[in-house]
């Protein structure tokens, strides 16, 4: 359950409080010592949902080291692997077939993932364009015969043919000339940001002329840089972003544009809400059951400068998750929030929260707890200093002598995975903590909760993770493409 | 009140509140708040900074490049302290005056490195228009209280004892120096300053590393503090302080637990748990009792207004932590700028040795008499501790035979 944590919330960047060294280095043990003891276990976490950073991790070190593979589970860790890398993002996916060069892993069955990545791909082209040195070190690495004119374009004096493929034509065209007709506005954005440098192309006509290759994460990124380079900063299309990263991105915003497209905002939160909760719903136990979410906003929820606010993001996302949950149950459920520290200026709307400030958790939670609710979510990275362990231990005093038939049940959600220990920070250990990187995640998390309380046997452990692999191989075999709805997550605290 | 009189015997935290310390590493920090309605927003403090020079040269009285007393240092940033006399609120200063000409002292470059040459470690500046027209006065934080410290008995013997050496007789102590370490020599100090949480309404901190008190720092509004928190690293801190940080990597784990017999409802939980908080303050003073509460000798150095701006030393016993450092009281008692050091131990045997001699009119035997020890001992300490200059050398030759028959006397 600690590994499973860790994979949802480690994506060895740097945190507020541990630099990226120390968070790659305890999470790089974790994982051998899971692999090494509960392989299976290790290979199904998978399927558990966790993030991007930690699958790919997984399936390398499952690759690397093949040879340990218990042959009546060979099978089932095979498609696994063939799943997870199909479902992660191409970069990522890229990234760990380029590693396996790198570690000198090479196996039969890792030339079979690649070869089985490779073909299963539905533009070749455009990867062998975009992510070039990755796709040629794998190809190369796995003995494989590229199709088409993929070989010719990955190994052999690539400059000196023409292509009938167009993608290839156009990067051949771009890398010789900056015409104005524009081949280079045709390739993908990160690879024409380093062609239009060598042409010497000024920034703002690349920018605002690009616009159309980038994907949804390059614009948000280049909002700030557009405006420095006097181009129009690329338009964002709200309702298409992600909870959290829309979360984020009305964090980097300052009060006063906030201030000015409040409603904008707002909608595009509770519509991004209504997204996620249909992918994942959130369903309470009983109907009218009361919710309460203690949320920090500290100065430490900022993060660092490769993980700029998530922590904040995280918490004003599941804000949002909360909100609309208990706006559109069939039986309305109250839900209120609590914040660490008023959200400043005039309005105390969540929606101008800034990190700031000390973490004061005890607050919040006596005035949750006082409102009597049936679950009480906190939000935290789980370092209060004021005063040090007061809601830990307001926790077990509620839980030993208020609260003993735990008619209220409260779990915690840590976005921060701490190296020393090679867990999240819990706030007591009478309450279960579990990670939370990005708010979507919420409904699976809250079903982890019951794991995380450490009273549940690991054999209950391993069936319900069981269940999930059975359910991603069962959609990933179908061939759909889209993410199948997953079945509700039963969800009573 | 107000007037010169102002001087304060014993340091307390008036208008201030302690709350909980946050720990990273050995190094606990401790807010001090200021709650609202004290804060009136009539003093303001800025910081100046001295980016590029890499020594600066202040006179002690006369003109700035005429012969006379200097104070040589390395002074990373000024302060600039605006005030209204009327109550009034007044603005901060802009402190950072680094374009073109700054109007404090004058640059030179002087080989390899950037002299600055400054008149005066406290000095009024001519009111600015566009400030509003509020007064202000330019002080070197902490080398204020550190030129009151070197310049204790700098006169050296008043009575022209012939033990002393002739130099010291003409020309007393100098020149006197001594040696302290930067925040950013601290191991762990600039981690723990990018991880604390500053409170709203925070206006100081205590800085304990290993729990010794190493500094106290307190401004006049929590703006200031704000913009001035990083500055701690620039500031300077003793020996002690440098290898306690070195030496330890965790403070004392202090863990407060609530009595759960003792609770029946929320509102006994929340009552509890605003003790706690209460303990932690009362507790973290207690900490600091080696500066709160010392009866402290103060000097005036500047009346701005209401404020009354001065140094102090504490009584340098031995036994204890001595503390050196600068503060502006309110003419009602409340503290509105604190900034203090922690002596070394060497630091604080010199002052006394000193502070002794000066006490017996710089006579070696009745000095000798007063510490219960022989004059050749009085001598050979007076050695260790770098006074030997002061001595005239049959003086110090007659000790050394002494000290060299009878063994190395038992140091203090």
């Amino acid at each position: 359950m600690l590994f499973v944590n860790a994979c949802f919330a480690c994506s060895g960047q740097r945190e507020f409080y541990s630099d990226a060294h120390s968070q790659r280095v305890s999470i790089d043990f974790l994982h051998r010592y899971i692999l090494g003891n509960y392989r299976l276990l290790y290979a199904r976490t998978l399927a558990a949902g966790v993030n991007h950073f930690s699958q790919a991790q997984i399936v390398l070190n499952l690759l690397s080291t093949g040879r340990d593979t218990d042959p009546a589970h060979r099978e089932e860790e095979g498609a696994l692997i063939a799943a997870a890398l199909r479902a992660l993002p191409p970069n990522r996916a890229w990234r760990v077939l380029q590693t396996l060069r790198e570690k000198r892993v090479n196996n039969r069955r890792a030339r079979a993932v690649v070869r089985e990545y490779l073909a299963g791909r539905r533009d070749v082209a455009f990867d062998a364009v975009k992510y070039r040195a990755k796709v040629r070190a794998a190809v190369l690495h796995a003995h494989l015969n590229a199709p088409g004119e993929l070989g010719r374009f990955l190994f052999r004096d690539w400059k000196k043919h023409a292509y009938r493929t167009d993608l290839l034509e156009c990067y051949r065209e771009a890398h010789y000339s900056s015409a104005a007709d524009g081949a280079l506005y045709r390739l993908p954005y990160t690879v024409a940001e380093g062609l239009a440098q060598k042409h010497g192309v000024p920034r703002d006509v690349f920018l605002s002329r690009i616009e159309a290759q980038m994907t949804a994460g390059e614009k948000l990124r280049l909002q700030k840089a557009s405006v420095r380079a006097d181009a129009a900063a690329p338009s964002v299309d709200w309702q298409r972003l992600p909870l959290t990263r829309l979360a984020l991105y009305v964090l980097s915003l300052s009060e006063e544009e906030r201030r000015g497209q409040y409603d904008l905002l707002h909608d595009a939160m509770t519509q991004a809400a209504h997204l996620s909760l249909r992918r994942a719903p959130l369903r309470f136990g009983v109907g009218g059951m009361r919710v309460a979410a203690v949320l920090d906003a500290s100065y430490s929820s900022s993060g660092s400068s490769e993980k700029r606010r998530r922590p904040l993001g995280v918490a004003l996302a599941v804000h949002y998750l909360l909100q609309t949950a208990a706006a559109s149950a069939a039986v309305s459920s109250p839900y209120r929030a609590f914040w660490t520290t008023k959200t400043g200026g005039d309005s105390d709307d969540p929606l101008f929260v800034r990190a700031r400030g000390q973490t004061d958790l005890a607050t919040p939670l006596l005035d949750a707890l006082e409102w009597g609710p049936d679950l009480v979510v906190i939000i935290s990275d789980g370092c209060e200093n004021d005063p040090p362990r007061g809601a830990s231990e307001a926790l077990r005093v509620f839980r030993t002598r208020l609260d003993a038939a735990r008619r209220t049940s409260v779990v915690h959600c840590n976005p921060v995975f701490d190296p020393e220990d090679f867990t999240l920070r819990a706030l007591s250990p009478l309450v279960p903590t579990v990670g939370l990187r990005d708010a979507e995640d919420l409904p699976t998390m809250l079903g982890f909760a019951r794991f995380a309380d450490g009273d549940v046997p690991l054999a209950e452990l391993e069936a319900y993770l069981a269940a999930r692999v059975a359910r991603m191989l069962g959609t990933a075999g179908g061939g759909a493409a889209e993410v199948a709805p997953a079945p509700p997550e039963a969800c009573d605290g | 009140m107000t007037g010169k009189g102002d001087l304060i015997q014993r340091l307390t935290l008036q208008g201030l509140e302690i709350a909980p310390s946050q720990v990273c590493g050995a190094i606990r920090l401790v807010p001090l708040l200021r709650d609202g309605a004290q804060q009136r927003g009539d003093l303001r403090l800025a910081r100046r900074s001295y980016a590029g020079d890499d020594l600066a040269v202040v006179s002690l009285g006369g003109p700035p490049m005429d012969p006379g007393v200097k104070y040589l240092s390395y002074i990373p940033h000024g302060l600039v302290l605006s005030w209204s006399g009327d109550g009034s609120a007044v603005s901060a200063a802009r402190g950072t005056q680094i374009s073109g000409a700054a109007p404090d002292g004058k640059r030179f470059s002087w080989g390899a490195c950037n002299v600055r040459v400054m008149q005066k470690m406290a000095k009024r500046e001519r009111q600015h228009e566009r400030e509003g027209g509020a007064k202000q006065l330019r002080l070197l934080p902490l080398h204020l209280a550190m030129e009151g410290f070197l310049s204790l008995y700098f006169s050296g013997p008043e009575i022209a004892w012939s033990e002393y050496s002739r130099r010291a007789i003409s020309r007393g102590l100098d020149p006197r120096w001594e040696m302290v370490y930067g925040g950013g020599q601290i191991a762990g100090f600039e981690d723990a300053l990018r991880t604390f949480e500053i409170h709203d309404g925070q206006v100081g901190v205590l800085v304990f590393v290993a729990d010794a008190l190493a500094s106290a720092f307190v401004t006049p509004a929590p703006e200031d503090y704000r913009a001035l928190h990083r500055t701690l690293l620039a500031d300077f801190y003793g020996e002690l302080i440098y290898q306690y940080a070195l030496l330890y990597d965790t403070a004392l784990p202090l863990h407060v637990t609530l009595d759960a017999e003792r609770i029946a409802s929320l509102a006994d939980l929340r009552a509890a748990l605003s003790q706690v908080r209460r303990d932690w303050a009362e507790f973290q003073g207690f900490m600091a009792h080696d500066l709160l509460g010392r009866s402290v000798r103060a000097d005036f150095a500047y009346q701005a207004g209401p404020f009354t701006l001065q140094r102090f030393v504490t009584d340098l016993d031995p036994a204890l932590e001595n503390h050196i450092g600068e503060a502006i009281v309110r003419d009602n008692g409340d503290l509105e700028y604190l900034k203090t050091y922690q002596l070394s131990a060497a630091q604080t045997r010199r002052a006394y040795l000193l502070q002794q001699l000066a006490a017996a009119d710089w006579s070696l035997d009745a000095a000798a008499q007063n510490l219960q020890t022989t004059r050749e001992e009085l001598v050979y300490r007076m050695e260790k501790a770098g006074f030997g200059y002061l001595l005239a050398e049959p003086v110090r030759v007659a000790s050394d035979k002494h000290v060299r028959s009878t063994g190395r006397p038992s140091a203090r």
